[in-house]
């Protein structure tokens, strides 16, 4: 078996492949590191000088607008160089392998690249092929991880709740798919939240979920009782129709969050959704601009997050 | 030439010899044993002392990829590496390009493995044309041009119409179909067992009653038919439950269970490790320790390499993406030598499903050491350690999820009909 790629011999944060397999204090560093930029977002020079001259390099297999951009965006707020590569339509469809892009680009002196790729676990294959002074941020890889979009979960439902060890939360809709709900189940059951479910269809919930340590609720009205947060997924548009579900209106009856299946969630319930929303599917407009979302601020936190990421992997102690 | 072996440990699972002896060969074939083979006059002798000499390995899957897929590995390449493993008969699948389904194809390959002069080669013809599943083969016409079974190799047969006619067709000869159960609708799209590891890893699943559906759709055909079937490749606990019962009722069936499938299992593919995507996936602990199970008590018949040679183009890809298969066929003995160590099992019963099993399912003569029996055999030190780097392998497939592991078991000598084909010291 092989050795835990993301840690470096002193524990210290080399990639950021995964939330699943990093300790409790990687997870906390990561969370407090991203408050003192939070500061930083704000202000009016909104820079500082950690990665100046460090090359960020974005390397996208699979095209996404948002994630790319707050890369950039946290990138370019330390000071760093930013490459984007949009993948899918250059070198992979000329038949180039995933390793002769990066051994490339590794050419091209980067020191960290940010990777997103529609295969689970690709960024793993990469960080084992890098230079020792690269570093890989996972930007979210197939089923499987988005662990940058995990922790500015993790940074809001602090920023709101304070103690994970008191929360209930609650990830609904399409769990099978969704790299940000393992994501976040991993770094919740670290934190110690004692009470993770996740509600949705049989169709749209992976085999043995239960390992994870999490709950599964077929009946969303039941899994909702008492929660503190709420977790919407994203319904991609080819699976609202076909053999998981029969169609997007059916889905938003039963598995939609409505005003009316928040209020049995607790009073001071706050509702996450990793966005791009699909309103009227997965979430009711009333909701998702109503008093209990804190949608947007996740965006603004996740600027923060991945802030923080970047400097703890390349540079030096922030 | 005739060739005698002295001071060996001689080992015939067929008959649970294990006992010091002397063998001597002529004509190919086994002529004398003991006090007899001392006396005899031989143009060459070979001091076994400390070594074990068994019958040759008789394989029944691996993958040589010729025809057509030269660029992942050659009959010279496969064939040196067979008898580098000690392997001494080989099955080949009918998946290469194009498929084993015309007997001047089936000619060709025994003709070019006849002329390298290494293991004996038993071409598995196709069921159907291009393994379509629309036409049935010449199947009698491939026979005649040594076609020992049929089988649809990894390419499953959606037509359960068309499976049940093509094996009312090969039971009218008395040929043995041999079947991969995987029904396909339930495999579609899957890389790993549908389990914890895959739902942790993000990876598409494959079920269970992907493989017990299929079975339990054999089976039945196999009760309607009297075909006999070799169901190849079983990967999980209850299809050994399976196989057991249908064994128990008397049903003509006998299976087999690839090496690797017997030591790894889901957890082994830690963080993405693409060396252990196979084709059928590694599954549970329980269904790993229930397939051991099963060969230990005799319900899976033989253990077989899976040889299937992957260039590194091919397998340094993203978990998903990368090919399914591993190089077997010079780590069969040593992985089995591991097995019967790690089971307990006497070393003669370890080497059974390696040799004189696979020869009843084959229906040959070799696999066994007795008088007249071909003098197919492998000689080999059981303590020494051997350590697999890509480099040492002679196959073109240098991929598996045991590169770097010291495993027991040398191969010192292989011979085929009397002749030494491999020697190391």
């Amino acid at each position: 078996m092989q050795n835990n790629p993301q840690l470096n011999k002193n524990g210290e944060l080399q990639h950021l492949l995964s939330i699943d397999g990093l300790p409790r204090e990687v997870i906390e560093r990561v969370l407090s590191t991203a408050d003192s930029f939070v500061g930083v977002t704000e202000r009016e020079v909104k820079k500082v000088p950690l990665l100046r001259g460090k090359s960020v390099f974005n390397l996208f297999f699979e095209p996404s607008t948002r994630t790319r951009t707050t890369f950039e965006i946290a990138a370019k707020r330390l000071s760093a160089d930013v490459i984007n590569l949009n993948i899918a339509v250059s070198s992979q469809s000329k038949g180039e392998s995933l390793l002769d892009t990066v051994a490339n680009l590794s050419a091209m002196q980067a020191d960290i690249f940010v990777v997103r790729h529609a295969s689970s676990g690709a960024p793993y294959l990469i960080a084992r092929h890098v230079k020792p002074h690269e570093h890989v941020i996972n930007a979210g890889d197939g089923r499987h991880a988005h662990p940058t979009q995990g922790l500015l979960d993790l940074y809001t439902l602090r920023h709101y709740k304070k103690d994970f060890t008191r929360l209930t939360v609650a990830i609904v809709g399409d769990v099978l798919h969704s790299r940000v709900a393992r994501s976040l189940i991993h770094g919740l059951t670290t934190l110690g939240t004692p009470e993770v479910r996740v509600i949705g269809p049989q169709t749209l919930i992976p085999e043995g979920v239960e390992a994870l340590g999490v709950h599964v609720y077929r009946n969303m009205r039941e899994g909702l009782r008492g929660c503190d947060a709420v977790v919407m997924l994203r319904l991609q548009n080819e699976r609202m129709r076909g053999a998981l579900l029969p169609s997007a209106q059916e889905f938003f009856k039963h598995y939609g969050l409505t005003a009316d299946k928040l209020a049995l969630a607790a009073p001071d319930a706050i509702v996450m959704h990793p966005g791009p929303m699909n309103r009227g599917v997965e979430i009711d407009s009333s909701v998702a601009d109503g008093p209990h979302s804190v949608i947007l601020p996740q965006v603004t936190f996740g600027i923060a997050v991945r802030m923080a990421v970047m400097s703890m992997v390349a540079g030096g102690s922030a | 030439m005739t060739l005698r072996i002295t001071n060996a440990r001689l080992i015939d699972p067929a008959s649970g010899r294990d006992a010091a002896g002397d063998l001597f060969i002529e004509r190919g074939r086994i002529a004398a044993l003991d006090g007899d083979a001392r006396a005899a006059r031989a143009e060459r002798t070979l001091d076994a002392a400390g070594l074990v000499v068994a019958p040759g390995l008789i394989d029944l899957a691996a993958r040589l990829r010729e025809p057509g897929e030269e660029y992942k590995a050659t009959l010279e390449s496969e064939m040196e590496a067979a008898v580098a493993g000690g392997v001494t008969s080989l099955a080949c699948p009918p998946d290469t390009d194009p498929p084993l389904d015309e007997p001047g194809l089936v000619d060709m390959l025994r003709r070019r493995a006849r002329a390298l002069a290494r293991a004996r080669l038993y071409p598995v013809g196709a069921l159907t044309v291009k393994l379509q599943g629309d036409t049935l083969t010449e199947m009698a016409e491939l026979a005649e041009s040594g076609c020992i079974a049929f089988s649809q190799a990894n390419v499953a047969l959606q037509d359960t119409q068309m499976l049940w006619r093509a094996l009312q067709y090969a039971g009218s000869f008395g040929f043995s179909v041999w079947l991969r159960p995987a029904e396909p609708w339930l495999s579609r799209g899957g890389v790993a067992h549908d389990g914890e590891v895959a739902t942790r890893l993000g990876l598409p699943g494959i079920p269970i009653f992907a493989e017990t559906i299929a079975i339990g759709t054999i089976l039945e055909l196999v009760r309607a038919t009297g075909t006999r079937v070799h169901l190849c490749r079983l990967s999980s606990e209850s299809g050994v439950t399976m196989v057991r019962a249908a064994k128990r009722e008397g049903l003509p069936v006998s299976c087999d269970v690839g090496v690797h499938h017997l030591h790894l299992c889901e957890i082994d593919l830690g963080y993405f490790d693409a060396q252990c995507r196979l084709d059928p996936p590694l599954r549970a602990r329980r269904d790993r320790d229930a397939l051991s199970e099963g060969v230990a008590d005799g319900t899976i018949d033989c253990v077989c390499s899976d040889h299937t040679p992957v260039d590194d183009d091919a397998k340094h890809q993203p978990f998903a993406e990368a090919a399914p298969g591993a190089t077997g066929l010079e780590l069969l003995l040593p992985l089995m030598l591991r097995w019967g160590a790690m089971n307990k099992r006497p070393l003669a019963q370890t080497l059974a499903r390696i040799s004189s099993d696979p020869a009843r399912v084959l229906g040959v003569q070799s696999g066994r050491i007795e008088i007249g029996a071909p003098g197919d055999l492998v000689v080999f030190d059981p303590q020494a350690q051997v350590r697999f780097t890509p480099e040492a392998l002679k196959s073109q497939g240098k991929n598996t999820p045991f590169l770097g592991y010291e495993l027991p078991g040398r191969v010192r000598a292989t011979i085929v009909a009397g002749k030494v084909v491999y020697e190391r010291e």
